[in-house]
């Protein structure tokens, strides 16, 4: 057994095995699953090797990109951000909270005042020490309206915020005992004075320094020297090449010119994995690829119409076509066993030609065609999905009209306001948060127009609820009335799916978002 | 005045007053697209409120032609505006990636259009031989290839198989022109297969049509060899049309690389404008539609020239 | 007269590439949306050229594809030539102000860049059939506006078209009786060649995602929908390409015989 054992560590070491492989199979020998996954993260974390240029080829980048974490929305200004920048937590691979820029974080019993003890002795890049005040104006110019920070919906939700020494206090209007995992949203970079004076400076208290900063084409950056944390920041220098093309970008990893990319289109993950010197690494995640119909606008707001179309999805098939067999099927709620608190027992929907006939026959639909509206960049394969979706529902009796959308305006004058199009979710760290921003029956972006005074009273029931328990059982309440109700049809969950060179050492699986959570550059090294 | 004089200066003078024309109908078509500005720079994890902001701050209220004076006004001045979707100046953000396409599009004609012409005499001389027919069969199957087609096949067979070449043509300031030029073989080599066809065809053609000329045969008769006939008689008398097609390839090679960029991730002019368009970024889309087609106008202002000089009968007038 | 082998195989590619398209319904071994297979299955009996990316029958998506490509193309290139050749002839017949205004305003559409004026326009305007056509056939006309004007003032000057004036024949005899006919065979020329740039464009617009609705597809679309296995030599997306390539071929090696018998000059890409 310990022959196996020692390989297994030496697979992991080499980054050749992920955490969920090496704690599967090492628990298969008898060892215990914490012990395993503390042997893991001991065997994936030996001895890293400083120094080098570490270089990630990336999808979802543009010439309009800024250097102001408040306007960061895609992938390439969001990695920028974690390499400059430092935030007050993290959420860890395991859905922990860890702490950075904050030592401790402690709550009154109702959850309405937090108290955040501020690290000491942290530096920015501009020799400035970090201090309590520097995070409380942070938060201050993301509640600005002006700043049009991506974070607003977060930070409106703080009534009264204050520094004295090291700490900062936080008063909310109503109880969140999930202020810190929301406190983690990749907006809310640290910057001295909150970057008031100039958001778009990029000096922060990260470990790498800002050199090249050219939108859309390439992101230079050096090692910080007096970064406070040893345990990451490996490399010497790290760059980030855009490269929005899926081909180019296998073709530059294949070719030794980027150690990391991300978003490989999973149809030839398989073709991927032959290639010399390249590893493919997919992550579940929380991300859901997914159609959405208007709950108030005809004929989506007959519950038979949408029950059928619900039914008249093949989601293995959608998995297996569109995502390569690389993700999960969903089942109409948009929660996952990625967060805490989920039911694992509510019934999986499947695919059912014959009962969405019924449904479609009750609903007394007039056999008008029923116009999807999709667009190639509404989720990876959205097209190709649809198509298949529209097989599927013929198969049933349901004539299905596919409209191809520009991908430019579809966010705009798509989606949020057609009453049938294809959109894409991507996770968030609590069940709360999910519902709060598409569920409840006031969020702007309620999607699917789904208005339920029930849903909303248990939404706001679970949030100031500190027994895990009750809570669990309410969330698996609303769960059932979004899946049965509601105007989300969702078949599947996509899996991260990223490739990596042979001599990237330090790769781990995290769930919370793509490249290791946007630092995949800050936390490997190179062999 | 001399007459060519005349006839040059009239010539620019009516380009220059194309380019204006254009540059009206360049504005007002592009502030006359619908769509939202704001909700596509933000995307899709904007809130409300945000966007109000972001709407209000970039002040598009104003009427169309007031605000087309005013930018022309600035474009006269080398002020081409603010982007929206980012706050830099525009003109700086040009400039850098201007140069970057004119490189590419500099070293694609230095290799394309001699080897085009060359080509384009040997299939003449040789016209209806194996020499013309296997020239032409090797253009005809270039240009049959979609844009696309040919960047990917030359992208796997060059970099990733044989990795002779990066794949990734990146180029940044600073770099050695070795480094540089070792980025762009990849892009080059496609540019040059899409354009070559289609001058060299052109050659040829010209060619044939001036041999059929009589002062030709009396050339023939004279006792000069093939080749010497069509580079001293015929040739020089083929340029006005040769002169045009590569003016209208060069220009190709400035305007219409959208493709090549996007396969190569090469920082030029199509793929920023591409990006801009996305974001109804319109003053960056203005000022590049603006450039693009000062060049096309341009290079065929000097195409014009060139014809004119090139023209015996317009030079020594009777 | 004597046609050239090069120019027979011409034909006789392009014939069969139109016959298959008309009678696509009537070949295609499969519907063109059914779902068949896995994803990129092989080729095998069933399946000549094996499945696309979500498992349609490769070979009857490429019939039905050619239907498309063929069809935009050629109504494309015939809205292009009617407009193209009657206005350019207009143009040089009536000559003066007629002529000063058609030539500049064409002037005036030729210098922005057509690629990105069809960008700009198709990511607007809803993507329909039609609209494909229109963009294309109108981006397309100026081109043919030139070579037909150009054509057309040579011929002119020519003493019939002088004796017909002095007949005093109207525009519409001058230009259908006395030019068009003379004007033919450089304009079948430039037609060939047309066509080709027209079905290269229209890939290149599906390539970057602005073609046809699906289920439908032409060429380039399904290039497109293959595009990531095209460097690991998945057929689903070298075969369209291929196509592709060998309509343009068959198309231009007519051409070529065509203005191997005239002396005059095409137009370019672009």
């Amino acid at each position: 057994m310990t022959d196996q054992l020692d390989r297994m560590i030496a697979a992991a070491k080499a980054g050749r095995m992920s955490r969920r492989d090496f704690v599967g199979r090492t628990t298969a020998l008898g060892v215990s699953a914490g012990l395993a996954s503390a042997l893991f993260t001991k065997a994936a974390h030996a001895q890293p090797k400083k120094g080098g240029l570490i270089r990630m080829g990336m999808q979802g980048g543009e010439s309009t990109n800024s250097l102001d974490p408040a306007l960061a929305a895609s992938p390439v200004p969001f990695a920028i951000n974690m390499s400059w920048g430092e935030m007050l937590v993290n959420v860890g691979a395991d859905g922990a909270l860890q702490m950075r820029l904050a030592e401790e974080v402690s709550a009154n019993s109702d959850a309405t005042e937090w108290q955040f003890k501020i690290r000491q002795g942290v530096e920015f890049q501009n020799g400035k020490t970090v201090t309590a005040e520097d995070v409380v104006a942070t938060l201050r110019r993301h509640t600005d309206e002006k700043s049009q920070s991506g974070a607003l919906g977060i930070v409106q939700g703080i009534s009264e915020m204050s520094a004295s020494g090291d700490m900062v206090t936080l008063k909310l209007a109503s109880g969140n005992a999930d202020l810190p995992f929301l406190l983690a949203d990749y907006h809310l970079v640290i910057q001295p004075n909150g970057g008031v004076d100039n958001p778009t400076e990029g000096v922060g208290a990260g470990p790498y320094k800002v050199v090249v900063h050219e939108p859309g084409i390439r992101h230079g950056f050096e090692k910080f020297a007096n970064y406070w944390d040893p345990e990451i920041g490996h490399a010497d220098q790290v760059e980030i090449l855009v490269i929005n093309d899926g081909t180019a970008r296998t073709g530059a990893l294949q070719s030794g010119q980027v150690h990391m990319i991300n978003r490989v289109d999973p149809k030839i993950a398989e073709l991927l994995k032959r290639a010399p010197g390249v590893q493919v690494k997919n992550v579940p995640s929380r991300g859901h690829y997914v159609f959405i119909m208007h709950c108030d606008k005809a004929p989506f707001d007959n519950n038979d119409l949408r029950m059928a179309l619900k039914l008249s999805v093949n989601r293995q098939e959608m998995v297996d076509k569109i995502l390569g067999g690389l993700g999960s099927i969903g089942n109409d709620f948009p929660i996952n066993a990625g967060y805490p608190l989920f039911d694992d027992t509510i019934p999986q929907r499947e695919f059912d030609p014959a009962a969405a006939a019924d449904h479609y026959a009750k609903s007394g639909h007039d056999g008008s065609p029923i116009v999807l509206r999709v667009a190639a960049g509404a989720f990876p394969g959205a097209v190709e999905a649809a198509q298949l979706f529209q097989q599927s529902a013929n198969a049933a009796g349901i004539p299905l009209e596919i409209q191809r959308e520009p991908d430019d305006g579809y966010w705009s004058n798509v989606w949020n306001v057609e009453p049938f199009c294809a959109s894409y979710w991507g996770g968030r760290p609590v069940q709360d948060q999910m519902y709060s921003t598409a569920y409840l029956s006031t969020a702007d972006w309620n999607d699917t127009r789904f208005k339920n005074a029930k849903f909303d009273e248990l939404l706001l029931a679970a949030r100031a609820e500190l027994n895990d328990e009750t809570r669990k059982a309410t969330y698996s309440e609303m769960a059932r009335m979004v899946r049965d109700e509601g105007g989300l049809i969702l078949p599947m969950f996509n899996d991260f799916v990223e490739a990596i060179r042979d001599e990237v050492q330090g790769w781990e699986e995290d769930p919370v978002h793509e490249l290791m959570n946007g630092r995949a550059h800050v936390r490997c090294w190179l062999a | 005045m001399h007459p060519v004089l005349t006839l040059v200066v009239q010539r620019v003078a009516l380009g220059l007053l194309l380019l204006l024309a254009v540059s009206a109908v360049i504005f007002l078509g592009v502030a006359a697209l619908p769509g939202d500005t704001a909700q596509a720079i933000l995307g899709q994890s904007a809130t409300p409120q945000a966007l109000a902001n972001l709407r209000a701050e970039m002040g598009l209220d104003q009427p169309p032609l007031t605000r087309y004076f005013q930018w022309l006004g600035g474009v006269l001045t080398g002020d081409l505006g603010t982007s929206i979707s980012n706050g830099t100046d525009i003109a700086s953000a040009i400039g850098q990636r201007l140069g970057n396409t004119l490189f590419l599009a500099a070293w694609a004609a230095v290799i394309s259009v001699p080897l085009a012409i060359l080509l384009g005499l040997v299939a003449a001389r040789y016209n209806g031989r194996w020499p013309d027919k296997l020239i032409s069969g090797a253009t005809l199957s270039a240009i049959s290839l979609p844009e696309f087609v040919v960047g990917y096949l030359v992208l796997y067979f060059l970099a990733v198989k044989w990795q002779l070449f990066p794949s990734v043509a990146m180029v940044f300031p600073g770099m050695g022109m070795m480094d540089r030029l070792n980025a762009v073989i990849l892009p080059v080599i496609v540019l040059v297969l899409v354009v070559l066809a289609h001058m060299m065809r052109m050659t040829r053609a010209a060619i044939l049509n001036v041999m059929q000329s009589a002062y030709i045969e009396t050339a023939e008769l004279k006792g000069l060899s093939p080749m010497q006939v069509i580079w001293r008689h015929a040739f020089p008398n083929a340029i006005a049309p040769v002169v045009n097609v590569v003016m209208l390839n060069l220009a190709y090679l400035v305007v219409g690389v959208v493709v090549v960029e996007v396969v190569f991730v090469y920082p030029g002019m199509g793929q920023y404008l591409v990006d801009h368009v996305a974001k109804r970024d319109l003053p960056v889309v203005q000022a590049v539609g603006l450039i693009f087609a000062a060049v096309y106008i341009g290079l065929n202002i000097l195409a014009d020239v060139i014809s004119i000089l090139a023209n015996p009968r317009l030079r020594h007038p009777k | 007269m004597r046609i050239p082998i090069s120019a027979l195989i011409g034909m006789v590619f392009t014939g069969a590439f139109f016959l298959a398209a008309i009678f696509a319904p009537l070949v295609a071994p499969y519907g063109m949306a059914e779902i068949v297979g896995g994803v990129w299955d092989p080729a095998s009996s069933a399946h000549w050229f094996g499945t696309d990316a979500i498992g349609r029958d490769l070979l009857s998506r490429m019939i039905y594809g050619g239907q498309t490509t063929i069809f935009v193309a050629s109504a494309a290139t015939i809205l292009s030539f009617t407009l193209g050749s009657v206005l350019g002839f207009s143009a040089a017949v009536a000559g003066g102000w007629v002529d000063q205004g058609l030539s500049r305003m064409v002037d005036l559409m030729m210098a922005i860049p057509s690629l990105i004026l069809a960008l700009v326009i198709l990511s607007v305007l809803p993507v329909t059939l039609t609209v494909l056509i229109v963009v294309m056939g109108l981006l397309d006309a100026t081109r043919v506006f030139r070579l037909a004007r150009a054509v057309a003032v040579d011929i002119t000057v020519m003493d019939y078209v002088e004796a017909a004036r002095l007949r005093g024949e109207g525009w519409a005899w001058i230009i259908f009786r006395e030019i068009l006919p003379n004007a033919l065979s450089p304009l079948v020329a430039e037609l060939g060649l047309r066509f080709i740039f027209a079905v290269l464009f229209i890939s290149t617009l599906s390539f970057l995602g602005l073609g046809v609705q699906p289920p439908l597809a032409d060429w380039g679309g399904i290039v497109k929908e293959n595009a990531s296995g095209l460097v690991y030599g998945i057929p689903a997306a070298l075969i369209p390409a291929f196509a592709i390539a060998a309509l343009a071929i068959s198309v231009n090696l007519v051409a070529d015989w065509v203005l191997s018998r005239t002396t005059s000059l095409k137009g370019g890409r672009g």
